[in-house]
């Protein structure tokens, strides 16, 4: 389980990384608006970045209750879960 | 004749004067003011085979692109991945020339400083390329920074956020004639005390497959694919189309009493500006170029120059077969038997046509030969054509003091705008 989660983790760095923001930054308890920087507009850029690796899809409703890096991570869990 | 363009009113000697202290310059021939110089004067072409895209198949398959151009030397990784390449290239270009005219220097408030920067067709790739991802995957594969990145007005944007500047900002949008729109305007604000300080010009990188198939459609372009760098030949016999071009330029633009007050740099003043409208065809010059020559005279007007002042003429000289002979009717309109005696030339012939940048870089170019006392030559220029009989410098690169330089843009729509700027 760990494992999966540190590897969601990981393609969520490089994806973050080719937008300018420093991997170290991107740790679980990382909020995506005070700690990584993250507007409105990038949070949604990203989930298209991760619908696309993972092949999921994660509705906008979603985003809602997703503060934290580690929230992202749970959600994409999620999804594949129900994918698989 | 000046008293008809200013409704009868001289000209207000009292007005703020307006002086250029830095140039920012991204273009096919060179970055920032002394790369770019240097190569204009050895009458270097900016022209090649296009690299952006694989234009094997389309009638033409040349373009004068900027091949050196990396943003993150001007910004963040973080705005890269937020701002199309015309965005890019203005903050490039704004910083080179805030760096120039020491802008971070400056004791004005920021709120008197403000932004016009436009753009002929704004973020054209990105559209393109949300586009394809809609066609393949629907809405939701769309980039909720489509937008913000394609917006002509981002660049003149992104540049305030740079710069943390809060005055007047927005981006004017005619064609070819943008560059020199945002100059003259840009101009009026500090006349009129609103702004000490503006940061001017014009931004283009339109050169995707949709874009060079279009203006190709039009028979705008020019398909010497074999020889890129003899394409562009404005005012040739056997010019046949403009070369589709990319860059930015920018001009600081100062109050001429804080310019010399902090003992700024100042290149040349910025003392005239006539804006009008063709009223005829879309694309098609006035057949008289009543409109061109009408923006002249405003131009010359308000700089309270005469034509028998004018040392320089930097044409809009496209090198398509329309524009050239127009706009040799249209200066002899406007500046009578005084044309046949002024040195006319084309940058554009190295350049190619940078669109919505044009009228910016050729700005620019007057005042660097105001400053270094040559006139630019017009490269390509082999074979007279009859209806193009004046002086247009083919010979290389001309020593002269020039005192006043007329800067000439007109954009499809009709839509003309003509600087003058003046040795300080």
């Amino acid at each position: 389980m760990d494992e999966k989660r540190n590897q969601i983790l990981e393609t969520m760095r490089t994806q973050l990384s080719e937008r300018g923001i420093e991997g170290d930054k991107v740790q679980f308890d990382a909020t995506l608006a005070q700690d990584l920087g993250l507007d409105s507009l990038d949070t949604v850029e990203m989930t298209l970045g991760l619908e696309e690796s993972f092949g999921i899809e994660i509705p906008d409703s979603d985003l809602e209750n997703v503060a934290t890096v580690g929230d992202a991570v749970d959600l994409i869990q999620r999804k594949l879960a129900v994918g698989a | 004749m000046t008293d008809a363009l200013t409704g009868g009113s001289a000209v207000d000697r009292t007005r703020n004067e307006v002086v250029v202290t830095g140039i920012g310059l991204i273009t096919p021939i060179g970055t920032g003011t002394l790369g770019f110089w240097s190569a204009l004067m050895k009458g270097k072409s900016g022209a090649g085979p296009i690299s952006a895209f694989d234009a094997s198949g389309f009638s033409t398959q040349i373009a004068s692109e900027v091949n050196d151009f990396d943003p993150s030397d001007y910004m963040p990784a973080r705005e890269v991945g937020r701002t199309d390449r015309f965005a890019q290239m203005a903050i490039g270009a704004a910083s080179l020339a805030w760096e120039e005219a020491s802008g971070s220097k400056l004791s004005v408030s920021p709120e008197r400083i403000g932004v016009v920067i436009g753009s002929g067709i704004g973020g054209l790739s990105t559209i393109e390329k949300e586009h394809k991802a809609f066609l393949n995957g629907g809405p939701r594969r769309v980039s909720p920074f489509m937008v913000p990145r394609l917006m002509p007005n981002a660049a003149a944007a992104a540049v305030a956020m740079k710069l943390g500047l809060h005055g007047p900002n927005y981006a004017p949008a005619s064609a070819c004639a943008t560059g020199a729109h945002a100059v003259g305007e840009a101009t009026r604000f500090i006349r009129e005390g609103i702004t000490d300080v503006m940061l001017a010009g014009g931004s283009e990188a339109a050169l995707t497959p949709l874009s060079v198939s279009a203006f190709a459609r039009m028979g705008a372009l020019s398909t010497r694919n074999d020889e890129p760098a003899r394409a562009s030949r404005p005012f040739d016999a056997g010019r046949d189309g403009f070369v589709f071009g990319e860059g930015a330029g920018v001009l600081v633009l100062e109050n001429r009493r804080v310019a010399e007050g902090r003992g700024a740099r100042i290149l040349a003043q910025v003392a005239g500006y006539g804006a009008s409208a063709d009223a005829y065809h879309v694309t098609q010059p006035d057949p008289e170029g009543k409109g061109a020559a009408l923006a002249m005279r405003m131009a010359l007007a308000d700089a309270d120059a005469r034509p028998e002042d004018v040392d320089y003429v930097n044409a809009h000289g496209t090198s398509t077969p329309y524009n050239d002979r127009i706009e040799t009717l249209a200066i002899k309109n406007a500046l009578g038997q005084e044309s046949k005696r002024i040195p006319i030339s084309s940058t554009k012939s190295q350049l190619g046509h940078l669109l919505g940048a044009a009228g910016a870089v050729e700005a620019a170019v007057c005042a660097l030969s105001i400053e270094h006392g040559i006139i630019p030559g017009t490269i390509n220029l082999e074979e007279d054509d009859p209806d193009c009989d004046l002086d247009y410098v083919g010979d290389g690169p001309r020593d002269g003091a020039i005192q006043v330089a007329l800067s000439n843009s007109f954009g499809f729509g009709g839509q003309n705008a003509c600087l003058v700027l003046r040795a300080v």
